[in-house]
């Protein structure tokens, strides 16, 4: 299986109180369970990223939670509006591979 | 015993027959209401406020963009506490949910999702108050995102 691999890209500096753009990507099959091995004819069981989380500075920032209806690589897209200088932090629960995290710094200029 | 059916008779079991047939078509829509409503609980779904932004056409059912979003300030009590998408003709309708907090700023976000055939994509909000709002958008699928 390819190696899954979690992206962010996020804006180094904001001014306090503006509102930015996060964006997330984490390498991942996404297999349905809809889908049947071609050899065996038996359905391929469900694997998925299953939930994410995005924190700044400790605080819930966004939550989803991901049904495998969400395409390949789940992409995420949502918003932040920044207090102060601090660090987002990601965190991806998966059905078969366990927790991915990655984390950010934003200063606040 | 034996059942005797006059021809009028024999026509109105066939007409029964295609009823239950035709009913029984679109269970997934009934699933999409079935998750509204456990989602609402006992608020009431209003129609309006919170937007489904998807393409009109999408060539490919395995990654079509989405995004949903609430007019909201994120302040105070004017706050979206979640919203929950879902594609009425897929085989499971559940899509995602997305929940938000008063660090989001606003209440928007965009991902990727998977659409069988050409359906709704629907989008229901939760409100701080406990109201709920309901919109869906068509989207036409060129090819199906299920897999073979």
């Amino acid at each position: 299986m390819a190696k899954i691999k979690p992206r962010v890209k996020v804006p180094k500096k904001a001014k306090a109180g503006e509102i930015v753009t996060i964006k997330s990507l984490i390498s991942h099959p996404m297999e349905s369970g809809q889908r049947k091995d071609k050899k065996t004819g038996e359905t391929i069981p469900v694997d998925i990223v299953n939930s994410f989380k995005a924190s700044f500075n400790g605080e819930m920032v966004f939550e989803a939670d991901i049904d495998p209806a969400v395409s390949t690589n789940p992409y995420i897209e949502f918003t932040l509006k920044v207090p102060e200088s601090g660090t987002l932090k990601f965190e991806w629960n998966t059905d078969n591979d366990g927790k991915f995290e990655a984390e950010k710094k934003i200063t606040v200029s | 015993m034996t059942i005797r059916l006059s021809r009028r008779e024999a026509l109105a079991f066939g007409a029964a027959g295609m009823a239950i047939f035709t009913a029984g078509a679109p269970a997934f829509a009934s699933m999409t209401d079935d998750a509204v409503s456990a989602f609402a609980g006992d608020a009431k779904v209003k129609e309006g406020m919170v937007s489904v932004d998807a393409p009109e056409i999408a060539e490919n059912g395995n990654s079509v963009p989405i995004e949903v979003s609430v007019d909201s300030a994120m302040e105070g009590d004017d706050m979206v506490e979640e919203i929950m998408i879902l594609a009425d003709g897929n085989p499971n309708p559940d899509v995602a949910t997305f929940k938000f907090s008063a660090l989001s700023g606003e209440a928007r976000a965009s991902t990727r999702i998977r659409l069988a055939k050409t359906q709704n994509v629907v989008a229901v909000a939760r409100m701080k108050d406990g109201s709920i709002y309901r919109a869906s958008r068509a989207v036409k699928v060129t090819i199906g995102g299920c897999g073979g």
